[in-house]
């Protein structure tokens, strides 16, 4: 019956049990969501997300996107932009199939700058827009605010206007309250023609750094000059008891000649020897470094992976058109299944809201947690390609040639040698040189 | 070339160079130090100009307006300082992430190899911290750096203040496109070094310090701060860094730049900028700039904390904010807007600061002497010691070649004796003692400071410079050890030979120090080379023992400090010189083990044992 619901739902979504050559135009469905998750570092992250399943888009004028204010959206921390098209059955039998369009924007709003030093927020203040109405067009409308630290006295934070219903998830190996405000719903928006929700901490938490989560990771290179250095990833396990594996992977450009035999990988100042290792080394100018490793993190540590490497010398059309800007490797991917605090429930996809497909759960005691490093600016030992650079390349040149013969004539030592007659055959070879026009021997 | 491989051309030549090589001599050494002297001179010095595009055309709009704030910071920060007798971290920190920073903490320890007296402190310890703006909507690849040094005799309060005022402001704004971090030292310029050790993880100095939690990428430009005082009435700047080394003067000009626009009065060695530069007036003033940033600069110590960043190649200076007695006076906010106009300009940048020149003097801040401009007086300098080779080379070559070459008249060379080999093996033991004397001059004094404390009632610092003085002059009774050693055939081409040895090895000296650090090559090379190329055994010794003495490193270093406190006006007496000298011997020798200076190192192992080689050809029986 469990797996059967689902479908049923899908089905009612789609309406319309025709195929592409059905007369009437199928009906759509829209779901549109935002939600607020206020962050430990007092920042505040807001993902919108709209799916249509449908052929073509829909022009969406009202509803949610009201608050999508470029000129705010560009004022954020952080944002990022996705969009996701697959096909969808539309039926147990999966004889015909949908289109699902989903289009994914999360901003980080540096709750710093916007509010004064504040923690708090609102959606006016956020994007300088309140919401008026839903969609016409959406079956589902909802914004969802994490208040996770709230509790029935209100002491710590305060909701306005106060939920109607509230909604309780594992993510991230969290529990989770969110407080849900169902647009559709008619007394949510109806009562003032707008609605701006708004957030307040009653007991403001301390200026302290912020929480660390379970895995985190660092990357930074090491050494000076212009000949050799060190790539270094510090990963993090901060997890009180729980030790667990991670799957680092690095592509390093050519030029950056790694020392395999300097990679060492060190936890609590011991040794760790990684269960698995796949190397492939860089190609020049043809493929760059690959380098996999499997590496256990002991609970409530610090793992340093550090290799070191020399830089190469380019040919000088290799150059990019800023060579003195460095350039870039690219982030450590690390892959890992991080134990979770809270079993989380399997999750029935369709019923849920639609943040939960950003967090994938595989099994109820971990959470897949995927992380990029910060990418790395490395500076290659670069001409001047200038005039100077020129005038160098000249006088390197000059110069040269002057110690060369200046060296070939204090190693020598020159005599006066008196011209000899020579013998016969050359007094003859002479005669006959002279008769033929060339100069004697 | 055909003028040298032709025998009899060739000969002629080497006739004109033995003959003309005592005017040669003295021409080029003249035209070194006239044309040195004539740097300060308009056709030798250019006008500064932005070369870097990204700094050039765009105008910023400074908007800091926290001068209240800065006060109010400040004061607070004093007063938690005197509370606490220290660093005042906890309060840092809180204040550091209520403007919204990323704070972190580092601690740093170091025991120095010996006292310093200069600025009491033996077992040093400390804690720096920073906090991090992140650009926002950026990867955290690249950075700047604002810093302040507190350390035990400078409180910097004023600069804190200032530092935290402004990235107050700074969080505030959104077009940040590099990472800020703001960098509070403890113990001014051993703090510096612990954090940049730490940031770029290596170990250079043996300090301990624990990892740094965070980083913003690859730092590009660094600002260090030196305020006391709630009102300046100047700023002055410092370029020279860590072993002579100086930043990009881009950076100086952004500085000169921002100065100028916020009518700010800029001053470079303590000196007022000249405004005439078509009389002799400016020029003269320009040229005890000069000489001032060529003393600093051959010093090769830092001339502020931005002289270790230079190390790690990240263009850095350091502003001063000098209270004097003028009556006009600029507040924190004058101050702050030209930091903030600076770092808007930084946050520009596109590539490192590389365009505009990395070796440059100064006889003004608007003025500068490029490198292609002043190396020639090093050059000519150095001539005389080529020239002078060439005249011994000549004579022992021609010894050896015969009587079939005729000698000039008026050949100033003593009479040769005929061919005769001299066997290098002879050098070997002069060399080798110098080099051992060099050596016993690098390790013993650091290394001997406990023995010496047990057997003399004297403290570890001053037996490191009494020490160092003992083995110093010990090496002038050299040549009386080193006689047996050497044989006694032929006297006259054995001490040709050595002093070869030691005016090519001098010269090769003092051409590479001259390409790194052309002020103490410069300096060096003015004192050493009339001395170097006048030494004989034959001939007025004790005029030439005289000489030899007062243009020994040593001497050269005495002079200079004289000579530097006499370009401040602030003349030294000659028991004040001593002390200083005694002072300035034993920092030498602290900044080699803290930072890494090269300057002792440089004159233990290099110039000291070539001096002696002279020292050994003088006194040549």
């Amino acid at each position: 019956m469990a797996a059967a619901l689902p479908l049923a739902v899908l089905g009612l979504l789609l309406l319309g049990p025709g195929g592409r050559g059905h007369a009437e135009p199928p009906r759509d469905t829209l779901r549109e969501e935002l939600v607020i998750t206020p962050l430990p570092s007092g920042d505040v992250a807001a993902t919108f997300q709209f799916r249509t399943r449908w052929d073509s888009d829909l022009q969406r004028e009202e509803g949610l996107s009201v608050l999508l204010k470029a000129d705010r959206l560009f004022h954020t921390s952080y944002h990022s932009q996705a969009v996701h098209i697959r096909p969808v059955c539309r039926n147990a039998r999966c004889t015909s199939i949908s289109w699902e369009l989903r289009q994914t924007l999360s901003v980080v709003y540096d709750a710093f700058v916007t509010g004064q030093g504040k923690k708090d927020w609102s959606l006016f203040r956020m994007f300088s827009r309140t919401l008026t109405e839903p969609c016409p067009l959406a079956s589902e409308s909802r914004v969802y605010v994490d208040i996770t630290g709230h509790n029935q006295d209100n002491e710590t934070l305060e909701v306005n206007p106060p939920p109607t219903t509230t909604y309780q998830d594992v993510t991230l190996g969290t529990r989770k309250t969110y407080a849900v405000y169902d647009l559709l719903d008619a007394a949510v928006i109806n009562n003032s023609r707008n609605l701006n929700l708004q957030l307040k901490w009653r007991s403001p938490p301390e200026h302290e750094a912020p929480p660390a989560p379970f895995l985190h990771a660092q990357r930074y290179v090491s050494g000076y000059g212009l000949q050799s250095g060190e790539l270094n990833t510090l990963l993090y396990n901060t997890h009180p008891y729980r030790a667990f594996p991670v799957l680092l992977l690095d592509t390093v450009p050519w030029y950056l000649r790694l020392y395999v035999h300097t990679l060492t990988i060190t936890s609590k100042g011991k040794e760790n020897k990684p269960s698995y290792v796949h190397y492939q080394p860089a190609q020049d100018r043809l493929q760059p470094h690959l380098l996999e490793m499997l590496i256990q993190l002991p609970a409530n540590s610090a793992t340093k992976v550090s290799i070191q490497f020399e830089r190469a010398l380019l040919k000088w059309t290799e150059y990019t058109p800023d060579p003195n800007h460095g350039f870039y490797v690219s982030p450590s991917v690390l892959s890992a299944l991080v134990p979770s605090m809270v079993a989380a429930k399997p999750v029935d996809w369709e019923e849920s809201p639609l943040f939960r497909s950003l967090y994938p759960v595989s099994d109820s005691s971990s959470y897949f947690v995927r992380l990029y490093t910060e990418p790395l600016l490395v500076n290659l030992p670069t001409p001047d390609f200038s005039m100077p650079y020129n005038v160098i390349c000249l006088t390197c040149t000059v110069v040269a040639v002057c110690y060369g013969s200046f060296y070939n004539l204090l190693t020598r030592t020159f005599h006066i040698e008196e011209p000899s007659t020579g013998g016969l055959a050359k007094r003859l070879a002479n005669l006959i040189r002279r008769a033929r026009g060339v100069p004697p021997l | 070339m055909g003028l040298l491989s032709d025998p009899v051309r060739r000969r002629a030549l080497a006739r004109l160079v033995l003959r003309l090589n005592a005017p040669l001599c003295v021409l080029s050494y003249v035209a070194g130090i006239a044309w040195f002297l004539a740097l300060a001179f308009p056709p030798l010095t250019q006008r500064t100009y932005m070369s870097e595009n990204a700094m050039g055309s765009t105008m910023v709009e400074e908007q800091f307006a926290g001068g209240d704030r800065a006060r109010g910071l400040a004061r607070d920060f004093a007063a938690h300082r005197r509370k606490s007798g220290a660093l005042p971290v906890a309060w840092l920190e809180r204040t550091m992430r209520s403007v919204g920073l990323e704070v972190y903490t580092q601690s740093f320890s170091r025991r120095l190899p010996f006292p310093d007296e200069t600025h009491e402190r033996y077992m040093v310890s400390g804690t720096n911290v920073y906090g991090i703006l992140r650009a926002p909507r950026a990867a955290s690849t690249e950075s700047l750096v604002l810093t302040v040094p507190c350390g035990p005799d400078s409180t910097n309060s004023q600069a804190v203040g200032l530092l935290l005022a402004l990235a107050a402001h700074f969080r505030g704004q959104i077009y940040w496109a590099k990472d800020i971090i703001f960098l509070v030292t403890e113990q001014d310029l051993l703090g510096t070094e612990a954090w940049l050790e730490a940031y770029h993880d290596v170990n250079v100095t043996g300090m301990q310090s624990s990892p740094l939690q965070g980083r913003a990428g690859a730092i590009q430009a660094a600002v260090a701060l030196e305020l006391s005082s709630d009102v300046v009435t100047s700023l002055d700047v410092a370029v020279e860094g860590l072993n002579g080394q100086l930043p990009n003067l881009d950076l100086l000009n952004l500085f000169q730049t921002f100065c100028q626009k916020g009518g700010l009065l800029c001053t470079l060695q303590g000196k007022l900028q000249p405004q005439d530069w078509t009389s002799v007036d400016g020029p003269l003033q320009g040229l005890q700039t000069l000489l001032l940033m060529v003393l600093q600069q051959a010093s090769g110590r830092p001339h502020g904390p931005h002289g270790l960043f230079l190390r790690y190649r990240v263009e850095a200076l350091t502003i001063r904010g000098i209270n004097s007695f003028r009556q006009y006076k600029y507040d924190l906010v004058a101050v702050g807007k030209a930091l903030e106009g600076a770092f808007r300009k930084l946050n520009h940048l596109l590539e490192r600061l590389h365009q505009s020149y990395f070796f440059y003097l100064l006889p003004a801040l608007a003025r500068f002497v490029s490198i292609g401009l002043y190396m020639p007086a090093a050059g000519f300098l150095l001539l005389v010691l080529g020239l002078k080779a060439l005249e011994l080379w000549m004579q022992l070559h021609e010894a050896g070649v015969g009587p079939e070459e005729p000698r000039g008249a008026s050949g100033p060379s003593p009479p040769v004796l005929p061919a005769q080999s001299v066997g290098l093996a002879s050098l070997v033991a002069p060399l080798l003692i110098s080099q051992a004397m060099g050596l016993a001059l690098y390790i013993l004094p650091v290394l001997g400071q406990h023995v010496a404390t047990q057997h003399f009632p004297v403290a570890e610092a001053e037996a490191v410079v009494l020490t160092l003085l003992a083995i110093y002059a010990a090496g002038l009774a050299l040549p009386h050890s080193t006689q047996r050693v050497v044989s006694a055939q032929a006297p006259d081409r054995g001490w040709m030979a050595l002093k070869l040895v030691a005016l090519i090895y001098l010269a090769l000296q003092l051409a590479c120090i001259t390409l790194t650090n052309f002020s103490l090559g410069f300096l060096l090379a003015a004192t050493m080379v009339p001395a170097a190329a006048l030494t004989t055994p034959c001939g007025p010794r004790p005029l030439y023992a005289a000489l030899l003495v007062l243009t020994s490193p040593a001497a050269t270093l005495l002079g200079s400090l004289f000579l530097w406190r006499e370009l401040q006006e602030a003349p030294l007496s000659l028991a004040e010189g001593w002390q200083l000298f005694l002072a300035a011997l034993a920092q030498g020798v602290l900044e080699h083990h803290t930072y890494g200076a090269l300057l002792f190192p440089l004159l233990a192992l290099g110039l000291y044992p070539c001096w002696l080689l002279f020292w050994n050809v003088l006194f040549w029986k």
